[in-house]
């Protein structure tokens, strides 16, 4: 055995779990190396540049941010776990958000950082309902940050106090597009820790994006002594008697490893070990964005930071079947972040983000995909606009725009090796982490942990119990 | 080394492990998860400090044994003596 190839934990991919993990295993003198295949870090939220313009992919808003001094927050844990000064992240509170339901989002909840906007929101327009809305949010602040029993389902949750359809819906929406991977309904965990990073928390977001995260998770994790092989892929796990012996590298290299940790999903990590290449269901997302000349304020776009939309009577969070979903969505404006006096991100963008089959957009020849995108873009936008202040005149966005991008299910899946471009990942979570391998766990999005906090918490927390055997159940 | 010592020893790890705690008024023999908010992923840094800083080892067995400042100080104090005994 060559011994300079044996490390005490292998982890597979340096998205925000696998540094967070890996931070945490150099920390406590762990010989630790991860293996990313990209040559980019971030996973499912990295950042790219086009034509010299910066780009955040998937953040939209860093949810669970809370301000100094409040304490037993998911964010203040990895701060603590990950040795990070809070100013580090450099995190700036959003301006305001709201969901829009109906035909021209005459429906509407404005929320903010501060729960107290919400509550009185829910009390002006849904009068009969706000004390079921009070019990829940006195609930889930009794839950663990983990989310609690597993299983059951939020509908039924709220059902119990809450018996408008349209606030039921209007409570959910943005929970499921900010991190559900099941359909029409969430676990009840996921819910919990859902409701709490958004409306009991709150969204922030770096001046510069998540590049700024990044940097400062690979600073830590680099003077911890962790080592990092990029554009290198593991192409396959070797068991022998349900243990890990060895992963073999894209290049054919072969490594060892006591522990391997996999941040790349739990149907992705099955195949490295011989299971089928495939997802379940799963769901996906297109995004436009655009770039514009000034800030949406200035177009006559108002401030808000997120709005998330839904034109129908009732609200349908599942697998279109067809390239987006246009009924329902989320209009991001990264300029709306208090980012302190005088400063102003140099440009305007606005993205909208939507529900989108995977096979309508993976079984298309190049020239197909390249005009469904050409033809959906205007359309998504128009969709998403119908919630927005009307513009002095119509081509006023058209000739704003100096820029655009999109991405859809397959452009997630080509840079994330994420099977069908799913966000989310499976359906199915694995709180424990465990694999039919016993020296391989999840960590990450199918572990269950949402966002960019969940992300590093579930790293943390993986690392933790398996490899430095915090004792069961103690917290 | 003196139990008050000790003590000191271990307030020092938790206030850089836990730099948002206020730490002035912990109560030695009351169990600090009572009274800082301190999970059992804080306890495995104060093992991995006191490893770090002091050369101590606290096996998982004995975590319990870092219950309280008490509990600490009766427990670590004599593997730091035993320890500068030998050097």
């Amino acid at each position: 055995m060559n011994s300079g190839s044996h490390y005490d934990v292998a982890i597979i991919g340096a998205g925000l779990s696998g540094l967070a993990a890996g931070i945490r295993l150099a920390h406590f003198g762990k010989r630790v190396c991860i293996f990313e295949r990209h040559n980019a870090v971030g996973g499912l939220n990295s950042f790219y540049s086009i034509g010299g313009r910066k780009f955040d992919v998937g953040l939209h808003a860093v949810t669970n941010f809370v301000p100094e001094g409040i304490k037993g927050t998911p964010l203040g844990k990895i701060l603590r776990q990950l040795r990070i000064e809070r100013s580090e992240f450099a995190l700036c509170p959003q301006v305001g958000s709201r969901v829009a339901f109906g035909p021209n989002g005459e429906h509407e909840l404005k929320f903010s950082n501060d729960f107290a906007l919400l509550e009185s929101e829910v009390a002006a327009r849904f009068p009969r309902q706000i004390d079921g809305f009070r019990w829940i949010a006195a609930h889930i602040r009794t839950m663990p940050l983990s989310g609690g029993e597993a299983g059951s389902s939020a509908r039924a949750f709220i059902r119990r106090v809450i018996d408008d359809p349209l606030l039921e819906d209007m409570i959910l929406c943005p929970l499921m597009f900010y991190g559900s991977a099941r359909e029409d309904d969430m676990d009840f965990g996921q819910f919990s820790i859902m409701f709490r990073a958004l409306y009991l928390e709150g969204f922030a977001r770096p001046f510069e994006g998540v590049r700024v995260m990044m940097r400062v998770l690979l600073d830590k994790y680099r003077e911890a002594g962790g080592e990092r092989r990029m554009k290198c892929g593991v192409r396959s796990i070797v068991a022998r008697e349900g243990r890990a012996t060895a992963l073999i590298l894209d290049s054919g290299e072969e490594i060892q490893a006591t522990h391997v940790l996999s941040s790349i999903g739990s149907a992705e990590t099955l195949s490295l070990m011989g299971g089928p290449p495939k997802a379940g269901r799963t769901l996906g997302y297109v995004e436009t964005i655009s770039v514009l000349s000034e800030p949406p304020s200035a177009l006559g776009w108002g401030n808000d930071t997120i709005v998330f939309f839904n034109d129908s009577e009732r609200f349908t969070y599942r697998d279109p079947l067809s390239p987006a979903d246009l009924r329902s969505g989320i209009i991001c404006f990264p300029n709306n972040f208090r980012y302190g006096e005088g400063r102003e991100l140099s440009e305007g963008f606005f993205r909208v983000t939507c529900l989108a089959n995977y096979e309508e957009w993976a079984n298309l020849s190049p020239e197909a995909y390249r005009e469904q995108k050409e033809s959906l873009f205007p359309r998504i936008q128009l969709a998403a606009m119908r919630f927005l202040p009307r513009l002095a005149s119509p081509d006023l966005l058209a000739r704003s725009t100096v820029a655009t991008d999109m991405f859809t299910p397959t452009t997630v899946e080509k840079f994330t090796g994420h099977f069908r471009g799913a966000i989310y990942g499976a359906a199915d979570k694995r709180p424990d982490g465990r694999t039919p391998l016993s020296n391989v766990f999840i960590c990450g999005t199918d572990q269950g942990m949402l966002g960019i906090v969940g992300a590093m918490l579930s790293g943390i927390s993986m690392a933790n119990q398996h490899v430095l055997k915090a004792p069961a159940g103690a917290s | 080394m003196t139990n008050d010592e000790c003590k000191k020893v271990v307030l020092d790890i938790i206030s850089d492990i836990a730099p948002d705690e206020d730490l002035s008024n912990v109560k030695p023999d009351v169990r600090l998860r009572d009274q800082l908010q301190l999970d059992s992923m804080d306890f495995l840094d104060i093992v991995m400090e006191l490893r770090k800083r002091h050369g101590i080892e606290v096996p998982e067995a004995d975590y319990i044994q870092l219950a309280s400042l008490d509990s600490c100080a009766l427990y670590l104090v004599p593997k730091f003596n035993a320890l500068a005994a030998k050097s």
